[in-house]
């Protein structure tokens, strides 16, 4: 009962993270630039802004540049999460991915890097007054969330230990749409359930942030106006001003 | 050196640290306001003249608009993360402590709206996600707290996804607009543009005689006849300039300066009386339509003046309209000489003479200043020069060092991509905000004080008509005289010796020697 629940569970959460990213990507791509947006200094070549997109995403380069304490939980959370994660694919794949084996060592330490940038990024939130101005429910939610996520997961790999065999097997039966066995163990259901939330509401919330930074124009435009027109497509069907000075114009 | 007294008139105290983030202090600023457009501003811009009685639902259809035809509305609204990177970089919070004037804070007041009407969240959760109706009460904190944003995006430097608060507050102006709550001082002055061909309302007779005026004043400083040509057909060069350029210091300076360059570089040039301005306030207003009207003008102004380039004289803006946008609104540019950069900034185009040694300088009559540079906000983060990344910063820069021998750079994170606005762009530089733009200053002064204190720096050069009209009003608040900006090509023109102009050296040795 509760190994179908879920399993619906994750086939509507799969299904509406994926049509509901995709939508909004498919959005913010045909949506028209109008002008030439983008902050400079920046590059003038199309190779140079895609460097400048890859120190964005791997280093968070501006953010270093602005605040050091966010940065470094920001960095101590998403790559904590980001190694994590390529963890977690031991749980889908078979044979384990030779890379993801490496992984494992480090990937297990990892749950604490990202739950310390957790803690540190909403510490900020409650403590630091500016930020704690800007925070609506939802931004604390958020935090709450990937903190429930990340410590139940926690718990299951350092203190209650979950049938990880069993686990495994469910979910390469969900690949098959085959509904398996599902350990009945809280912290594994919580975990799962929360993760579930997690993917349902991705598409409707800031967590949007990691599609739609490559759809901002501020850093993905090169710097090239002068050369090359930039127009957009509304613009172009513009009603044409005359050309030349009208000659009744009056000084 | 400037006294230090920062107390005189009554301005903000001195505080040494121009990055220093004051305690939050809520509603600082919630009631200073610019005075609102009357109908007959609001009307030539395609505005409605009045408040309108279905406003709500016009102001709601146009952000739905924006947010499609606008990638940037769209993914700004929906990316922040609320991470509060943004939160101290704006120098009117520096300035007030109003914590709306956080950048991020600045962009919720509109992004509350858009998620009750256009997002899940909203719509369903609307307390959960800080949704909000949008109320009268509402769009008076609109039109309060997005007319003191000068859009400088010092903001989107900082965003982790370079979230451009100036984008937001331009949209923002244009949906007021839209419902016909416009800013007096930004749509009285596009509808004088529309007019007469300037801000500043100045008719083609009234602008040659001015002109003539300086090119007297020109001859009796240097002996020899430069001129400032005004609407002559087949010039090479059509100077496009701040009409500030034709009555303000110190901009007038600059003026000068451009004349003198282009005279001893030996071009033909022009001004046109029907394209007689830079600036283009239709940015300020975030109107696409007003900006490509304005800009047309200068179109339609090369084309009937058969010129071959464009050059863009010292304003801010202005040449962030030139250089990133101009070419949208009224290109493509296939008749004049590709050969040039289209449009050309005055600095690049005299740093080339420069280099190329056609101009004979003499940098010690820069002597008694010591100089810094402020990067105008709209040149630093808004557009370029030269050919390689960061031109707009190290062009500048270049032609006050060949023109002069004392010059320091303020504290770096008050400079080039990090610069402070001067406090009074984005259609603040009125008087009933004088008030703001003297807060808004308080952050560029402090950094100025610095490396007067340092360096014993007298002197600030700035490229933007905006900058030196707000520091001629707003530095004598800060310990400093009006006439401590100056325009960078007023140096120009201080150590630019013509051919056969006699110097003051030369002529002293001549009266001495019988
Ligand atoms: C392309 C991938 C991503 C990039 C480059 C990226 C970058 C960033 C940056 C720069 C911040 C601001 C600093 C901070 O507050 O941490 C941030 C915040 C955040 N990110 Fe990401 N992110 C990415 C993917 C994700 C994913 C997949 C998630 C969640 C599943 C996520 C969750 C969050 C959350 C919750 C915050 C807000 C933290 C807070 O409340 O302070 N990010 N992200
Ligand atoms: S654009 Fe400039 S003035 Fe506007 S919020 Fe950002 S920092 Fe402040
Ligand atoms: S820095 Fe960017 S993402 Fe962070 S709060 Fe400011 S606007 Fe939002
Ligand atoms: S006036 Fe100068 S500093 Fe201020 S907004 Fe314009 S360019 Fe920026």
């Amino acid at each position: 009962m509760i190994a179908t629940v879920y399993a619906v569970l994750f086939y509507v959460a799969t299904l509406l993270l994926v049509v509901g990213v995709g939508m909004k990507v498919w959005k913010y791509a045909t949506t028209p630039v109008p002008l030439k947006i983008v902050v400079s200094p920046a590059p003038r070549t199309r190779r140079g802004v895609v460097l400048r997109m890859f120190r964005e995403v791997i280093f968070f380069e501006s953010l270093f540049r602005s605040n050091k304490w966010i940065w470094i939980f920001a960095v101590l959370f998403h790559w904590g999460m980001l190694i994590v994660l390529l963890r977690h694919l031991r749980y889908f794949t078979q044979p384990v991915w030779w890379w993801v084996d490496l992984l494992q060592p480090i990937g297990r330490l990892m749950a604490f890097v990202m739950l310390a940038g957790l803690l540190g990024l909403w510490a900020r939130r409650i403590f630091q007054q500016r930020i704690r101005y800007i925070s609506n429910p939802s931004d604390h939610l958020m935090l709450v969330l990937l903190l429930a996520i990340a410590g139940s997961g926690t718990l299951m790999t350092y203190v209650t230990r979950t049938d990880v065999i069993a686990v495994k097997s469910y979910f390469l039966g969900l690949f098959r749409f085959q509904i398996g066995e599902l350990p009945l163990d809280p912290i594994l259901l919580t975990h799962l359930g929360l993760v579930a939330l997690l993917m349902i509401i991705f598409p409707i919330s800031k967590l949007m942030h990691a599609p739609g930074m490559f759809f901002a124009p501020s850093r993905t435009q090169v710097d090239n106006a002068r050369e090359k027109r930039h127009i957009s497509k509304w613009a172009r069907n513009l009603p044409p001003l005359p050309e030349g000075i009208p000659k009744k114009e009056e000084g | 050196m400037a006294s230090l007294d920062m107390n005189a008139e009554g301005g903000p105290k001195f505080v040494g640290d121009p990055l220093k983030i004051p305690a939050i202090e809520c509603g600082a600023m919630m009631d200073t306001n610019t005075f609102a457009a009357a109908p007959e501003h609001n009307e030539p811009l395609g505005f409605p003249g009045e408040l309108l009685d279905n406003w709500q639902e016009v102001a709601i259809a146009k952000m739905g608009e924006l947010a499609a035809n606008n990638r940037a509305f769209k993914v700004y609204l929906d990316t922040c993360v609320k991470c509060g990177a943004c939160t101290d970089k704006c120098h009117y919070f520096l300035g007030t402590g109003d914590p709306k004037n956080m950048p991020v804070a600045r962009q919720d007041l509109l992004r509350s709206v858009y998620r009750r009407y256009y997002t899940f969240a909203g719509k369903y959760f609307p307390w959960l996600v800080g949704a909000r109706d949008l109320t009268k009460d509402v769009l008076d904190e609109w039109y309060t707290y997005y007319h003191q944003c000068s859009q400088c995006r010092r903001c989107a430097v900082a965003c982790p996804y370079g979230i451009d608060t100036a984008e937001i507050s331009m949209a923002a102006r244009e949906i007021l607009d839209s419902v016909g709550v416009g800013q007096k001082y930004c749509n009285e002055i596009i509808a004088k543009l529309k007019k007469t061909g300037n801000n500043l309302g100045l008719n083609p007779k009234a602008l040659a005689a001015t002109l003539e005026d300086l090119e007297e004043d020109l001859e009796d400083e240097t002996g020899i006849a430069v001129k400032i040509p005004l609407d002559v057909k087949g010039a090479d060069i059509l100077l496009i300039t701040p009409s500030a350029d034709f009555f303000a210091e110190p901009h007038i300076d600059g003026l000068l300066g451009y004349a003198k360059v282009f005279h001893s570089a030996g071009v033909s040039w022009t001004i046109s009386s029907y394209a007689s301005e830079a600036a283009n306030f239709g940015m300020f207003i975030g109107s696409y339509e007003n900006m490509r009207e304005v800009s047309w003008r200068i179109r339609q102004a090369a084309k009937d003046l058969g010129v071959k380039r464009i050059v863009f004289g010292e304003c801010g803006h202005a040449w962030r309209v030139a250089y990133s946008f101009l070419n949208t609104l009224a290109g493509p540019f296939d008749f004049l000489d590709q050969n040039y950069p289209i449009p050309q900034h005055i600095l690049e185009f005299t740093l080339d003479e420069i280099e190329s040694g056609n101009l004979k300088i003499d940098k010690s009559r820069n002597d008694e200043f010591v100089m810094t540079y402020h990067d105008s906000c709209n040149v630093a983060r808004g557009s370029a020069m030269g050919r390689k990344e960061g031109g707009q910063f190290d062009v500048p820069r270049a032609v006050i060092k060949a023109v002069c021998n004392n010059f320091y750079d303020m504290e770096r994170d008050t400079i080039r991509e990090n610069t402070f606005c001067c406090g009074g762009g984005g259609g603040l530089l009125t008087d009933d905000l004088m008030d703001l733009r003297i807060k808004g200053a308080k952050p560029r002064m402090t950094a100025l004080q610095q490396v007067s204190e340092d360096h014993g720096v007298t002197h600030m050069a700035a490229i933007c008509a905006i900058c030196k009209t707000q520091f001629s009003k707003v530095m004598p608040k800060f310990g400093y005289e009006m006439d401590n900006v100056m325009s960078v090509h007023q140096l120009v023109a201080n150590a630019v010796i013509l051919d056969g102009q006699e110097t003051e050296a030369e002529t002293a040795t001549a009266e001495e020697t019988p």
